[in-house]
This record gives structure tokens, sequence and C-alpha cells, in this order.
């Protein structure tokens, strides 16, 4: 193949599920969520641990995350990949899935992710001790969260945005969460509200920062031609694309401008669609900024407009553009690394079983992955029969 | 090697090589340096091994001035300590750095000066504002 093209369509996502989410307890371990998810994502595709020959998986619990779930769960994989990008590793394994079924190196491969970081830790369990001096950490920033922040003042400072704008994608987060039951926080919530919440690193406050929850999630993916013979009408893989410019904040160039302006436009051009051919949007919405960057990076909006872009409750339910229809990091589940959950929600609204938060006519979806201080950044396009 | 590369000449403390080290060295006497390649005339930091511009083996120490602009700002309140200001600093020669800004009203674009104080047994580059200059 010497055209990444030729990939689009080949293959399918056959399968999802999550694990228990929210709060699991003590005694449940990230293991445990990431075989509970595995084996709910391959009995939704009709297919056992005798079916995978391939793995996928990041984990910040525990080392050579693929050896460890692969154990577990009695696979021995003849395709293996730990890559390491942080939250939007699961969507790059997807991508480098796609091109290993499609290559002959495997056929069915399983890409899972489980996190107690909530009931273990109370707070964000980072993936890795860093044993190489930090031109950062001595400066007392809270990471990651100090880096957003940094972000978001740039951004406002650049283009008039406002705390009210950040403050619409938490409410129209909750909106969405409202109408999913596995949503970790369903209570109302006002643009008052998170203005009048607690500052953690200006300018966003505690609402403007995702959960601290459990969960796990998993996903199947085949060959189209086997997907065809599987119960679940298959999701296909339409185009995909990664990068990353940068793993320290202070090394971004453009605070406003994050590395999903290419990996956006590589994967419409993959798929041979535009925004405007995009039904759902599931973006990793660690912060309130996250969102506003990625709706311009990605092409939905100009650069610096996505303030205006989601005001009046553009992004909620009943809005201009669905985005984050499960409720997101911010309202429905964040377990550290949130990737897998953008993919599992985009698979959802394509086969038409996303209950109250379903949105009508759903052909294509979008889901763009996030990982570190804005560093990585992955985008995948996928559709339903239609768009074959 | 060119004398109109950013910033001023530096030398790398007897027998130090590794850069970090060197970086290191250099706050402890009271100097900020960074590295400017001699052959694309970049200025480079963190302190690496070659440039990161154009690949050549021909990073140089140099000296900064210490004088910067500021290009984003947050501002934490610490339960234990009084809030301060997390910025990301431009400095003159043409590169960027993390720091920190003992007095939350600092601004974008303001202009700020270096500091170089012990923290915790330890040189830090810190910042300190001019006067609210922009």
């Amino acid at each position: 193949m010497t055209d990444e093209r030729a990939l689009r369509g080949r293959v399918a996502i056959v399968g999802v599920a999550e694990s228990d989410l929210g709060e699991v307890g003590p005694g449940v371990t990230a293991l445990d969520l990431a075989e509970q998810a595995s084996g709910r994502a391959l009995d939704d595709a009709g297919l056992t641990i005798a079916d995978v020959d391939a793995v996928f998986s990041h984990s910040a619990f525990y080392a050579m995350p693929t050896v460890t779930l692969a154990e577990r769960l009695g696979v021995r994989p003849r395709y293996t990949d730990s890559t390491a990008i942080g939250g939007s590793s699961f969507l790059a394994h997807l991508r480098h899935a796609a091109a290993a079924i499609d290559a002959g190196l495997c056929e069915v491969a399983l890409i899972a992710y489980g996190s107690n970081q909530r009931s273990a830790a109370g707070g964000l369990v980072p993936s890795a001790q860093n044993h190489i001096p930090s031109y950062e950490t001595p400066f007392g920033a809270r990471l990651p969260v100090s880096a957003y922040a940094l972000a978001a003042a740039r951004h406002m400072h650049q283009f008039g945005t406002t705390r009210e704008h950040l403050a619409e994608v938490a409410v129209a987060a909750r909106r969405w969460a409202q109408l999913n039951p596995a949503a970790f926080e369903q209570s109302d919530l006002t643009i008052d509200d998170v203005l009048g919440s607690r500052m953690v690193s200006s300018p966003l406050t505690v609402r403007d920062c995702c959960l601290v929850t459990d969960g796990g999630g998993a996903v199947v993916v085949t060959s189209a031609d086997r997907a065809r013979d599987l119960p679940r009408p298959p999701v296909f893989y339409l185009g995909g694309a990664e990068a990353h410019w940068h793993t320290s904040i202070s090394q971004m160039d453009d605070l406003t401008m994050t590395a999903a302006s290419e990996t956006g436009a590589r994967a419409f051009d993959l798929a041979g669609l535009r925004p405007t051919d995009v039904d759902v949007v599931e973006l990793y919405d660690a912060f309130t900024i996250n969102t506003l960057l990625f709706l311009e990076d990605l092409g939905f909006c100009a650069k610096g407009e996505a303030g205006d872009f989601v005001t009046g409750g553009a992004i909620a339910p009943g809005g201009r553009l669905p985005v984050n229809t499960n409720g997101g990091g911010l309202s429905y589940c964040h377990p550290g690394m949130y990737g897998i959950f953008t993919l599992i929600e985009s698979t959802r609204q394509l086969r038409g079983e996303a209950g109250d938060r379903q949105v009508s006519d759903v052909h294509v979806a979008l889901a763009h992955g996030n990982g570190g201080m804005l560093s990585s950044q992955v985008t995948v396009l996928l559709g339903d029969d239609s768009t074959l | 090697m060119s004398d109109d590369l950013p910033g001023s000449p530096a030398t790398a403390p007897d027998g130090l090589t590794a850069p970090h080290a060197v970086y290191e060295a250099c706050l402890e006497r009271g100097v900020l340096a960074f590295q400017a390649c001699a052959r694309c005339s970049a200025a480079i930091f963190p302190p690496r091994g070659r440039c990161s511009q154009c690949g050549a083996d021909a990073l140089t120490w140099r000296a900064s001035a210490g004088r910067a602009t500021v290009y984003s700002t947050t501002v934490l309140t610490p339960r234990d300590r009084a809030a301060h200001a997390v910025v990301l600093v431009n400095l003159d020669e043409g590169y960027r750095m993390m720091s920190r800004i003992d007095d939350s009203e600092v601004a974008i674009d303001e202009r700020v000066t270096v500091e170089i104080a012990q923290v915790d047994g330890r040189a830090l580059p810190l910042f300190v504002r001019n006067g609210g200059d922009r």
C-alpha cells in the first residue's frame, strides 16, 4: 500500500464497552476494569478471547500494559502495541490496528484501558515518573491544569474569549450527561455556577476541569469483510491522523494552536470528508479550553471564534452541533486517559443505540484524542455503511 | 564562531559537558544560560546535545540578559503560601521558558526581568515585574 487513503473502509469497530464507571470502591484494580471492559466488548462483538490476535493498551497503573493485560485475559497475541502518548493513545492504537489488520499482521484487535484512580488515589495518577530534569515543575505550576490554564489565558488575551465562553462548554457537557445514565455528574449546572466555583489555576475553576473517576473501556476491531459477518452494525474506519509537536507546555510554539490543526486536516483528507459532513463530534475535554481549541483546530469554526461558536447552548442537546454527547470528561467519566471513550460514544451514536442522547441521522462521527499538555493529538473519522 | 549569535558568550564550568549540568552550574554562578546554534543561529532551550532547529552538532553556551516579555500567566493560590503567578516568558534572545512571579497582578505582554534566587537549596530563575511596563 503506498497511499494511506486505501485504508478507508478496510477495517471496522465491531464491539465496544465500558467497565463499571465512577467510583468502583476499594479492592477493584485498574487491571480488573480493563479486563471487565475487554470481556464486555468481546461479548458485544460476538467474539471470544480465542479470536483476539492483537492487543493494544496503555496504563498509568502497570508496566508493559499489553503484556500484563494479555496474560490476565488469556490472550497470546501475534501483534502487540503499548504506544504511550497519554490520553490520545487509544485513538492512535486504532490507526495502528487498522494498518496492521490491512497488512495481514493480525485479524482481530482488542484496544483496552482501565483505571481506578478515584478509588485508589483521589486524583490524577500520571503515567510515569520522569527520571530526567524538568524545566517546569520547580516553579509551582499545578500540572496538568496550569498548562491548560496558560493556553486559556492566552486565548482570552488574543481573541477576547471569556470565562463565560469556557463555562458554556461545561454547561453543555452537563446537559448531555443528564441524558446519559452512565454519567457521573447529573446535577444541574449553570454558567454562574461555573463562574462562581473554586479557582484552581486562573482562569480555570474546578468546573472547567474534568472529573476524577474510575473507569475502563474497550474497542474490538477487525477487517471490514469479517465485520459484516458479526452481529453488530460495523462502524467503519474512514481515516485517522496522529501528531505531536511538544511535550512541555513551555515548548508549545503557539498556545492557541494545537497539533489538531494538522491531524484534523489530514484525517478529513484521508476520509474524503469536510467538517460539515460530521454528525457528532467527540472531543477530549479534559478542560473547557480543549473543546474551544479543538473546534477551531479541526475546522468547525475559524481560529479565535470558538467562544462565539459555543454560545447559547450551541453544542448542547438541541444545539447546532452535537459535541461530547456522552457528557465528556467534564461530566461523564474521566479516569485519567479519556481517549477510548470518544471511540465508544462515536460507535454508539453511529449504531443508533445511544438512548435518550441519540442524535438523529448520524452517519459520520469524529473522535479526537489529546494527551499530555495539549501535546499529542489524534483524530479519527468513523462512519456507517452509507459512507463507503 | 560567529559573534552575531543571540546573547553573550558563556563558558561551561570546568569539566562539565552534560547539558543540564552546565545549565545548573551556570545558574549557581548567577548566569541564566541557554544555547545557540553556530550553524543556524537559533536560540535553544531547554539544554540539549544538538540543535533542534537544524540538527547540527554546533550548540554553544550563551548568557541571557534575563529580559523578557510575558507570553501567558496563570495564578495559583496554594493553601500553604501566598498567591503566585506561573508564567511563560519570551526571552529577548528568542527562546521561551516557564518561571514564577511572586506577584499575581502580572499581565500578558508585560516586561519582566530574571532574578536568580535560592529556593530549597538550589538556584532558580524567577522573574520580577518591571513596574508594569509594556
